[in-house]
């Protein structure tokens, strides 16, 4: 694998190398993580919506890091790392926008509840 | 893979004076550069995330998500994304190989397949609008809208951006530019189905439930 590896460097075309073996192992494991989530959600396997719901963000959750593997070639070494870095600190942004958004928002909808039509006449 | 070939690039003697001795690599930092790029176009789509976290269930006294998503439209849209990111895949490795017919041909698959998803979305927003169901029903819709077609969005300029290239792969054939210029829409076109995870998962199988 190494010569054919420094024979490709040559031609100045790579960034990363890629093997069918990746891509098919890739494929049958996104088809799997993909296919699991829409048969328990439409044959109501999980009668629980939070059990669901959950299961369903996980195995989101794996295969976006096989897509990760397989077909985005991330690893620690591409870039002296700093591929992996911007990603994991992509991931740290991502977490505070989706987290904080929603748990703010969900504050401000407990806190300020709808006022009902009494409640608004006997208003000052 | 990496591992290998920087052994095989690096010998001892150069990695003593680390990165100053090594040899030139332009189109590395080309990819380091658009992948910063998607990572700034991920937060982009966080945003739209986060806005449909928090309006997904507004309904206004409109259709629900279980009403309204024929989830298997979506698996069938699911998997021919799917499908075009394993046949990019097989493109790339046609660029490895240095075959010139087998990579247009690849990259011709992975277009059909991309028209394919984009055809079904149309169809499905379509259906939905001329049911009065569009993004001025209720906020639910709105963000419904918002998110599932600015990813529509990117993957019609994936398409567009497929086809350039296959103009210029089968003119100029598969030079540093022209293979450059694949890898980086190879990693747009797997971002696009890494996103799209987050769209079947969270917008249509919860929404379903």
């Amino acid at each position: 694998m190494g010569e054919h590896a420094t024979a490709h460097a040559d031609h100045g075309g790579g960034g990363f190398h890629v093997t069918r073996k990746d891509y098919v192992t890739g494929f049958l494991l996104a088809g799997a993580l993909t296919a699991i989530p829409f048969w328990l959600v439409m044959t109501h396997a999980v009668t629980n919506p939070t059990v669901l719901g959950f299961v369903v963000m996980i195995l989101a959750a794996v295969q976006v890091v096989v897509h990760m593997i397989y077909f985005l070639h991330m690893n620690s070494k591409s870039e002296q790392g700093w591929t992996l870095l911007a990603l994991l600190f992509t991931g740290l942004l991502l977490g505070i926008v989706l987290s904080g958004s929603m748990w703010v928002m969900h504050h401000l909808q407990t806190n300020m509840m709808p006022v009902s039509a009494e409640q608004m006449r006997q208003a000052p | 893979m990496s591992k290998a070939h920087s052994s095989a690039v690096h010998t001892p003697s150069d990695r003593l004076t680390f990165h100053l001795a090594e040899e030139h690599h332009p189109e590395s930092s080309t990819l380091l550069g658009f992948w910063i790029y998607l990572m700034s176009d991920c937060l982009l789509f966080a945003g739209l995330f986060a806005t449909y976290g928090v309006l997904g269930r507004a309904y206004a006294g409109g259709p629900t998500g279980a009403e309204l998503f024929d989830l298997p439209t979506v698996a069938l849209n699911t998997a021919f994304l799917l499908c075009s990111s394993i046949t990019y895949g097989m493109a790339m490795i046609a660029v490895q190989e240095e075959r010139k017919q087998q990579t247009l041909m690849w990259l011709g698959i992975t277009g059909l397949f991309g028209l394919g998803f984009i055809g079904l979305e149309l169809k499905e927003f379509t259906h939905l609008i001329l049911e009065g169901n569009g993004p001025q029903r209720s906020a639910f819709l709105s963000s419904f809208f918002t998110l599932v077609g600015t990813h529509g969005l990117h993957v019609t300029c994936g398409i567009i951006w497929l086809v350039t290239l296959m103009t210029q792969v089968s003119r100029r054939g598969l030079n540093a530019v022209t293979k450059r210029r694949l890898m980086c829409l190879s990693l747009f076109w797997h971002f696009l189905d890494v996103i799209w995870i987050g769209v079947f998962s969270f917008v249509y199988l919860i929404g379903a439930m």
